[in-house]
């Protein structure tokens, strides 16, 4: 199991809440798990229904079995600073960069910078150590960037390397990509049963594996349960009207006959099985898209009523059956 | 929102004689802010007025040849280039000439539209009916970039940014420089004044509105000392009286040079001296265009879908645009649901689902139950012992179909149970937002099976658009 999991996808597709219970599945049977959000947007703590997140590695959940997920919301300037410490002892420097513009300059208008930051960071999070020299943590999953993006974001270091071809910058840009392109980690992508998110999808797909990036799961989010199978809309289509209105009446909803309020349920019901009936047989072809691409697959059910902390859970355990953790 | 603005919006309520107000709409509107606040059990039909109140209209929109650009914007996967697409293509067959902007559009939509080569010029649409004209165009980002340069530098200039290898990685599409290049190219398309309106649907930012702060970070960085510090050894030389400006200087480049390397702080040097004079006419266009979006002639439009996430963005554009003094004439809500069934709740639907399911216990007390199952055959005269084991029915028989009927039904009335969830989730989401912004017009486009990819698709979401009321009102 690859210790850095990356999980984009298409926006929309519930990328953010994926990753998240991920990071709990992953943290379950005593493992601790690093959840790193780079989009600035907050959405971890939405969904863990905690305060904004500060730039500080804080625990933000506790998984069955005693396991803990940490949470970080990078934030690129607090990250350059960060790195600069690190990397160079630069601190009075630093604080230096940042009165003269430099630090805004990095993290905002050269925007290529503020993901080197992003996926440094990261990286360094999956190679730290304790002074046993055990790993901190064991997992650490990323709500990384939109599956637009996911290659360039991810390849970032690369182009530095090129930039760059000596010094300092060079080699840390180099360690992060042995890290990415190693199967130490695996990058997932969340999709829909939509032809857009799919077709994105597959075009992510192509694009990772060009650039040799390791391509993990794919993972269907929001599959909505089957309420009518083949047989019943084959019989949608032949079935009388009246019949379906005798049907209506028998289980107490009103007259059969024309103008009861059975009767009047009929049309109605039939559109909406007609629709239903159109989504299956695009989900039934976006399934089979998805086939094609030879990866494993997972499908995560859609919360009918809506996601939340426990629904957060349900996810996980589901996540887990499917042998995701 | 600030606490005074909340105050100023309730203030109306709490008045026992509100002032008359002027129009048909204003009253309505204000009756429901006057009834707003009560918690009866009509509560949801209230909200269902206060939608139709404050109905966003998009014709006279579109229609207005006042109105000369159009901003749609909205978190990824709500359905904003479709509706940029469609509110573009609605205002060229009511007689306007139109260009649209799309930034990333689905492939198959954009085939359609005969916008899938990348030549970053708008092309005209075929099969548009009507008098007016579309014509639509996908940014390309570097190509853009390239013209800006282009543009502004003379041409050995340009010709030694486009060769600079740190230009080349900046320009082919770090996050960023979409939005700058896609404000870049709304100035470049609105200075033509070929058109009439400008359709503008914006990248799909990870910080909501990034294009927006567009010009303002470049400015922070044009009058930010860095600059000065990166283009002075070209231009200050050795000078003499620049002494204690060139020893920090040194110290400066040679932290940089220490960090970057000494060919990237090269390359970034010659960039940036290169780019000097090109990134104050970039600057000036680009805060050009900022003026031009607040001006009268922009209307934004924020696109959401009733889920939760997507309406906490479309807040959060909302109060940002507000904040930004641009005006912002409505959301547009897509993929609403309604049902046809309205008026069958998802708990009748259920409880007459499992009355189906297992006809042994069907509520006879409803009296309406059991008109076409005799007695007999259920219920009342149910034998007590194990002989009422279920014999199958013979294949075929008229039992076989009934059966088959009964259980269609009931999948039916699941089906419809599941949409009156949704419905009122969806409800509950958007009441949610109109409680916090009570001032933004609405309007609701029902959602179809499947996706838009022609224009036939696209002319059937403008009229959704243009009917702009959910189905179940």
């Amino acid at each position: 199991m690859s210790r850095l999991q990356v999980v984009s996808g298409k926006g929309g597709t519930g990328k953010t809440t994926v990753a998240a219970a991920l990071a709990l599945a992953l943290a379950t049977e005593g493992k601790r798990t690093l959840l790193v959000e780079v989009e600035g947007r907050q959405g971890i703590a939405q969904l863990f229904e905690t305060e904004a997140l500060p730039y500080e590695e804080r625990k933000i959940a506790v998984a069955p079995g005693g396991g803990e997920v940490y949470a970080l919301a990078i934030d690129p300037e607090l990250a350059l600073l960060d790195y600069l410490q690190m990397f160079y002892k630069l601190g009075g420097a630093g604080r230096a960069l940042r009165k003269l513009g430099a630090i805004d300059f990095a993290t905002t208008v050269a925007p290529g910078l503020r993901d080197v930051l992003l996926t440094g960071k990261a990286c360094e999070a999956v190679r730290r150590k304790d002074r046993s020299g055990r790993f901190i943590y064991d997992y650490v999953v990323m709500d990384a960037p939109p599956t637009g993006r996911i290659t360039r974001f991810l390849n970032v270091n690369d182009e530095v390397a090129g930039l760059a071809k000596i010094g300092p910058i060079h080699n840390q840009a180099q360690a992060v990509m042995r890290v990415l392109k190693s199967p130490e980690t695996a990058v997932h992508l969340v999709t829909l049963l939509e032809e857009m998110p799919v077709q994105e999808t597959a075009d992510g797909i192509a694009e990772l594996r060009s650039a040799r990036l390791p391509v993990g799961r794919v993972i269907v989010n929001m599959v909505r349960p089957g309420v009518l199978d083949a047989a019943d809309l084959e019989l949608v289509r032949t079935v009388e009207r009246s019949s379906v209105a005798q049907a209506l009446s028998a289980a107490g909803l009103g007259g059969a006959r024309r103008g009861g309020n059975a009767e009047k349920l009929v049309d109605p019901l039939l559109e909406q099985a007609a629709e239903y009936a159109e989504r299956y047989t695009l989900e039934q072809e976006q399934r089979a898209v998805l086939g094609e691409l030879d990866l494993p697959l997972h499908e995560l059910p859609l919360l009918t009523e809506g996601m939340d902390l426990a629904g957060l859970y349900e996810l996980a355990t589901e996540l887990r059956k499917q042998g995701l953790s | 929102m600030s606490p005074d603005r909340a105050e100023e919006r309730e203030a109306p309520a709490e008045r026992d004689t509100p002032e008359a107000p002027k129009t048909a709409d204003g009253r309505k509107a204000a009756d429901e802010r006057a009834t707003g606040g009560r918690k009866t059990g009509e509560a949801q039909e209230t909200a269902r007025r206060l939608s139709a109140a404050r109905l966003l209209d998009v014709d006279p929109l579109l229609d207005d040849p006042k109105t000369r650009i159009v901003v749609c914007c909205g978190s990824g996967g709500v359905g904003k280039t479709t509706t940029a697409a469609a509110l573009g293509l609605r205002a060229a067959e009511r007689g306007r000439k139109v260009v649209v902007l799309t930034i990333d559009p689905a492939r198959r939509l954009a085939q359609s539209m005969g916008i899938d080569s990348l030549d970053n010029v708008p092309r005209r649409v075929k099969g548009t009916e009507g008098d007016g004209e579309l014509h639509a165009m996908m940014l390309d980002m570097k190509r853009t970039f390239d013209e800006v340069v282009e543009a502004h530098a003379d041409r050995e200039r340009a010709a030694a940014i486009l060769a600079n290898p740190f230009y080349q990685s900046l320009s082919a599409g770090f996050a960023g420089t979409q939005e700058y290049m896609a404000m870049e190219k709304l100035g470049q398309l609105r200075a033509r004044d070929e058109w009439d309106l400008i359709v503008v649907d914006t990248p799909p930012s990870r910080s909501a509105l990034d294009f927006l702060d567009a010009p303002k970070r470049l400015g922070s960085f044009l009058d930010g000392r860095l600059i000065r510090l990166l283009t002075a050894p070209a231009k200050l030389g050795g000078r003499a009286g620049m002494a204690f400006l060139n020893v920090g200087m040194s110290m400066m480049t040679g932290t940089l040079g220490k960090l970057l390397g000494g060919q990237l702080l090269k390359d970034v040097q010659t960039f940036v001296a290169a780019m000097d004079t090109t990134f104050g006419g970039f600057r000036t266009r680009a805060d050009a265009t900022y003026k031009l979006l607040q001006a009268p002639g922009t209307a934004f439009l924020v696109v959401a879908a009733p889920e939760r996430d997507a309406l906490r963005e479309a807040a959060y554009f909302v109060e940002r645009l507000a904040a930004e003094k641009m005006p912002l004439v409505g959301l547009v809500l897509n993929r609403v649901h309604g049902s046809g069934a309205g008026r069958l709740s998802a708990e009748r639907a259920l409880a007459a689902a499992e009355n189906l399911e297992d006809p042994r216990i069907v509520d006879q007390g409803d009296g309406k139950a059991g008109l076409r199952n005799s007695p007999d055959t259920y219920g009342s005269s149910q034998p007590p012992a194990s002989e009422a084991a279920p014999t199958a029915p013979e294949e075929g028989s008229p039992a076989d179909t009934e059966h088959s009927v009964d259980r269609l039904t009931a999948g039916l009335l699941r089906l419809h149970a599941d949409r009156m969830q949704l419905l009122s989730r969806e409800q509950r989401t958007r009441d949610r937002f109109t409680a916090r912004h009570p001032e933004v017009a609405v309007v609701e486009v029902p959602a179809l099976p499947g996706d838009v990819h022609d224009l036939t698709g696209l002319r059937d979401i403008g009229d959704r658009l243009a009917a702009g009321r959910p189905e179940h009102t």
